[in-house]
């Protein structure tokens, strides 16, 4: 592998110009300065940390927190430190994951868009993409905040949708699903649907390999699930679900389900600016497509779905999927902004806890931790995928 | 659409199109098109509607030109705002003389530059501000006429651009207590300051990482790695953070103020990106220029020097300006750590008594500011693109 | 060989960069100032009467006054100060990391802050304690009547804390949002999005002149908290807590014998200790590290403690209250200049 090392070594190299004892040498005298220096950093940090009188250690996390949390699971103040800190997590899982969900949506309509024959829709998806691109994602995040959502009415004036959902400064209050005792029977239903469900769609798998046809493989499963489905809500004594409406009790909205403005500003901005970036990636990967692939496609007879299905997505796919983790990781990265709107997400709960207890390098070193682990394990599962599809298509 | 009648008569006359068919074509071609087309519209004529109506009869808009300076400079010392102009000169007088000497793409952006400075000295500004305006036009003008055609100037140019950096960080500054302190530095000034000493500092550091990634020394590699991956697995935020409050700690007793930390911060954390950026030149380029060069003679320097990096780093200019323009917008953080840079000012705007309720004016028109910068670098980076295509074209 | 050579030659740059940082420095910030010529005071530029850029651009307030009081007598001149705005989740961290040499903040004295926080306090300059402000039409007079409620406070804040503590012996459960800055608490109270604000009495007098109707808001006269503010150093730097603490008191002592701006260069007296205050006598100022005439300086450049709190904080409609020398029933008390 070494192509400097000389095959026929006639003469005795003395050591000092032998690469092989110069390459552990380097890496020895390389690793002994990076040592070096992380041991004179670490040293300076103990002796900084010893002038103000503080100490290096993890106990703190199992004080009592004593400040409280606005949203997320169940959590009192007097919970201690690490609970408040898994809540941040949550709360950057919650925002992450349904961000990632709006964003792909949003891409994937507006990356299409601009491929539309439509002159004016691709212009609207062209001056979309442009503008939420180029405009710092902080920026927006506040816009969305303190211009649009904190402008929205009152409490007692809030925007009625149907005397059910409530808009207003304070948070979007939605009627929430209540599970009742039908559910349990409701459940059976949906069980037996799941049954046959796979049933039929391994029958049609079997039917189209004997065949050796293309086709959807689910063209049975689906629609006989959502019959079994459908027809186990209206037989079950009842009804599985009832709704909890929000209702207006003294100060705020109680019941039913709602996003504080904080959460809905952040989902708003994340999702925005990242559909923007995904929409480029879907565009350019559909257009990698080269287009006698399509016209192939249409001289074989394949219908217009058939060939988006069988042709442009199996070769697309592969090609976003790269850049598509990236954004989805940029995405959860960038949830660290609600820190300056006040969403109480990792960030957020990591400066308030460095406040309150002096700990900045613990707790400093936990965010980034648990940012590592997301990031890493995202981008771990992503190059499975990546490896798998690339693997199905060769 | 242009259409020359020489060639109308060449085309066959059912090949042209008049706007009717035009419609037809683009925006009524199927039924659903037709229907997308009148949902668009519909869609279109709200929004415009109503942010129109919005634009010019509720918005205030005198917020913007009473602040006008604090956009531009934030609380920059007011009697030394001649170090301001001076940095500008200096620009200008380089970018008039690249203008000269390469054309193409530098020149259309002098013009748009002097475009912009004409644009500016008509408004009313103060008069010795307009007189200053006028000046800059003239220094990217005569220098302009100067470099024409002397092409044997560029290596002279370009090491002048080089130099400009430190220089400019001199004016800018000052010395001592006479100077400008840093904690002074603010709007988009500061905007640009960080932006710039982070790409431009990044890029070494970027360069020297991803050879140090590409090393067949374990231990180099494992380093460099490490590094680069656990900078890219975490936010922005969380390093600007760190540089804050943990650089004093790590590095007692030397005195670094908070924007030099903010820059060392950005940098740390563009210097991963640009990384791997340059990795992706780097793996680009094929095994055989290397082994090509090695059997002429070449050691590993001049391989590096000569055949790798020209090209690997050509190929990436793109991406490096994507980056840029990525860097640009997240400098927007600093805000968050306290600076007043563009979108400080504007937060701070917002916080003014005398301007309550303005949110939407004042963060709009920081948008704007900010598009206009990200917007014009990626078309700048289309061109690059596109004129590398020909070149490369050219060469093989 | 040259390649190895080449990827350890910046290596060796960057540890030759580091090494000379290994030297500690001990020195006291006392002495940094004076080198510098210049002194870094941590503010609020969010608080009139307390902290705040003016129309011109001039900071103003109590606190900025003591900062000015504390470069007068250090350096000899009230000018040569450079105010750093904080908010308040940043302000400990400045300290620690030596961005500012002395916070006066609107800063609570607390254990934890005192321990934990790497902070040292000199004497409090203004007794306070937390209070709610809330629309008067709500027609609430109670902290029970709370119950439900969105309340707003400011983050890295005792508030906070104490906001959780007192609902929870009360036994009442109210929804806390918090707000990285007092500008956004204020506005958003405003705009409706909380019901509540909890902070520092003084901060909500101040808060109220700058809503769009002051009048529509009341305070509640209740306090849940005592909040002693005071000027803060970084800790284990006794030296310069020293200089700090004597600033305060010394405007204490002048308002106790009625020394004020106007008369503090004509002062006549035969009082030893006034004497030695002024510096005619005596060597105090040595003792502290500054000149002869330190205190005469910092009351030349702000006045004594009436005088600075007239100027600032009666303007806002804010009472003395206990906020008064010890001989007038108050708090303030100067500890002897011997």
């Amino acid at each position: 592998m070494e192509h400097n090392t000389p095959t026929t070594v006639s003469e005795k190299i003395p050591f000092w110009r032998d690469v092989r004892v110069l390459r552990v040498l380097f890496q020895v005298v390389f690793l002994f300065g990076v040592i070096l220096l992380l041991a004179i950093l670490y040293r300076n940090m103990l002796a900084g940390l010893r002038g103000l009188g503080l100490t290096l250690n993890l106990n703190f996390l199992q004080n009592e927190a004593g400040f409280d949390i606005s949203e997320g699971i169940p959590y009192e103040p007097s919970d201690t430190y690490l609970k408040a800190f898994w809540v941040g997590i949550l709360n950057t899982l919650k925002v992450s994951v349904i961000g990632i969900v709006c964003a792909t949506l949003l891409g994937l309509l507006f990356g299409i868009a601009r491929l539309s024959s439509n002159w004016l829709i691709r212009t609207i998806a062209a001056i979309y993409v442009e503008c939420f691109r180029n405009v710092p994602l902080l920026l927006q995040i506040l816009f969305w905040y303190t211009a649009v959502v904190a402008q929205l009415p009152r409490v007692r004036e809030s925007i009625s949708l149907f005397d059910g959902a409530f808009i207003n400064n304070r948070g979007i209050y939605l009627p929430a699903p209540e599970p009742t005792s039908g559910l349990k029977i409701w459940l059976w239903f949906l069980g037996a649907g799941l049954i046959l469900a796979v049933i039929l769609y391994i029958v049609r798998w079997r039917k189209l390999e004997q065949l050796d046809r293309p086709g959807f493989r689910a063209k049975w499963a689906l629609p006989a699930f959502l019959i079994v489905a459908f027809c186990g809500w209206f037989l079950t004594p009842g009804s599985p679900f009832t709704l909890d409406f929000p209702v207006l009790q003294g100060f705020n909205f109680t019941g039913g389900f709602s996003f504080s403005p904080e959460f809905s500003a952040l989902l708003i901005g994340l999702s925005m600016y990242t559909g923007a970036f995904i929409a480029e990636v879907v565009r350019s990967g559909i257009q990698a497509v080269v287009k006698g692939q399509r016209e192939a496609a249409r001289a074989v007879g394949l219908k217009e779905g058939q060939m988006l299905r069988l042709v442009v997505l199996p070769q697309a796919v592969p090609i976003i999927v790269p850049p598509l983790t990236s954004q989805y990781l940029n995405l959860a990265k960038n949830s660290s902004l609600a820190v300056a709107i006040g969403f109480p997400e990792l960030v957020h709960v990591g400066s308030t806890m460095m406040n309150q207890t002096g700990q900045a390098i613990p707790v400093f070193a936990m965010v980034m931790v648990s940012y590592l682990i997301m990031s890493l394990t995202t981008s771990a599962a992503m190059n499975w995928y990546n490896r798998r599809i690339n693997w199905l298509n060769r | 659409m242009k259409a020359p009648e020489a060639i109308q008569e060449i085309q066959p006359p059912d090949n042209t199109k008049g706007p009717r068919a035009w419609v037809k074509d683009n925006l009524f071609n199927t039924w659903y098109n037709a229907l997308l087309t009148c949902v668009a519209f519909v869609f279109l004529f709200f929004v415009l509607k109503g942010f129109l109506t919005w634009t010019f009869t509720e918005a205030e808009w005198k917020v913007i030109p009473a602040n006008l300076q604090l956009f531009a400079i934030g609380s920059y010392t007011r009697d030394q705002v001649w170090r301001i102009w001076t940095v500008l000169y200096i620009l200008g007088v380089l970018i008039g003389l690249s203008a000269g000497l390469w054309g193409g793409l530098v020149y259309r952006f002098a013009l748009a530059l002097s475009g912009i400075w004409l644009i500016f000295a008509l408004l009313p500004f103060e008069l010795a501000t307009r007189g200053w305006f006028l000046g800059a036009i003239a220094t990217i003008a005569l220098p302009f006429f100067i470099g024409r055609g002397r092409t044997g100037l560029r290596r002279w140019i370009l090491a002048g651009w080089l130099l400009s950096f430190p220089v400019i960080m001199v004016v800018l500054r000052g010395f001592g207590e006479n100077g400008v302190l840093t904690s002074n530095w603010g709007g988009l000034l500061l905007t640009l300051i960080l932006a710039v000493v982070g790409i431009v500092v990044s890029f070494p550091l970027g360069v020297f990482l991803a050879l140090c990634r590409q090393s067949d020394l374990p231990a180099i590699r494992w380093v460099s790695t490490t590094y680069i991956e656990t900078v890219r697995g975490v936010p922005l935020i969380t390093i600007l953070f760190m540089g804050n409050v943990l650089i004093p700690i790590f590095m007692p007793g030397l005195d670094i103020n908070q924007v030099l930390r903010m820059m060392f911060a950005i940098t740390f954390f563009s210097g991963a990106y640009m990384a791997e950026n340059v990795r992706g030149g780097l793996q680009a380029i094929p095994r055989g220029q290397i082994e090509a060069a090695q059997a002429v003679g070449l050691n590993y320097v001049k391989t590096t020097r000569f055949i790798v990096l020209p090209q690997a780093l050509r190929s990436v200019i793109p991406t490096i300006v994507g980056q840029f323009i990525a860097l640009f917008k997240d400098t927007s953080l600093v805000s968050i750590i306290g600076l007043i840079d563009l979108l400080g000012v504007a937060k701070s705007v917002i916080a003014n008594p005398d301007w309550l309720g303005l949110q939407a004016e004042v963060y709009l028109f920081a948008a704007v500011i900010y598009f206009v910068f990200c917007y014009s670098m990626s078309y700048g980076s289309q061109e690059i693109e596109a004129n590398l295509g020909v070149g490369l074209h050219q060469n093989l | 060989m040259r390649k190895y050579l080449f990827q350890t030659a910046a290596l060796v740059l960057a540890i030759s960069l580091v090494t000379p940082l290994i030297a500690n420095s001990q020195e006291s910030i006392l002495d940094k100032v004076k080198e510098r010529g210049r002194l870094v005071c941590g503010v609020n530029k969010e608080l009139p009467g307390f902290g705040f850029l003016n129309q011109d651009g001039q900071w103003q307030g109590f606190d900025v006054d003591y900062g000015r009081a504390i470069a007068a007598a250090v350096l000899g001149d009230p000018n040569k100060v450079e105010f750093r705005p904080l908010k308040a989740p940043d302000r400990f961290p400045a300290l620690q990391t030596g961005e500012i040499d002395v916070l006066i903040r609107n800063t609570t004295w607390t254990l934890t802050r005192d321990t934990d926080l790497g902070a040292d306090f000199a004497p409090p300059t203004f007794y306070d304690g937390q209070g709610f402000m809330l629309r008067k039409d709500l027609g609430i007079t109670s902290l029970k009547e709370l119950a439900g409620a969105t309340v707003g406070v400011t983050a890295g804040s005792t508030t906070e804390l104490n906001l959780a503590d007192t609902t929870r012996a009360l036994g009442i459960e109210v929804e806390s949002i918090v707000f990285e800055e007092t500008e956004t608490l204020y506005q958003s109270y405003d705009q409706g999005r909380c019901d509540v604000v909890t902070s520092d009495k003084s901060q909500l007098v101040s808060r109220r002149q700058s809503l769009k109707n002051p009048d529509d808001h009341i305070i509640l006269d209740i306090t849940i908290s005592k909040e002693p503010l005071g000027p803060v150093t970084v800790h284990g730097d006794n030296k310069w807590n020293d200089v700090v603490s004597w600033v305060v008191y010394a405007t204490f002592f002048a308002e106790e014998h009625g020394i004020t701006q106007a008369n503090v260069n004509t002062f006549e007296t035969e009082n030893p200790e006034i004497k030695r205050f002024l510096g005619e006598s005596g060597d105090i100022g040595a003792k502290l590290g500054l000149s002869k005439d330190w205190a005469r300086q910092a009351i030349a450049a702000v006045g004594n403690y009436g005088e600075i709190f007239e100027r600032n904080l009666t303007p806002l409609g804010l009472p003395r209250g206990v906020n008064k020398p010890w001989t007038q029933g108050g708090l303030l008390y100067a500890i002897p200049f011997r």
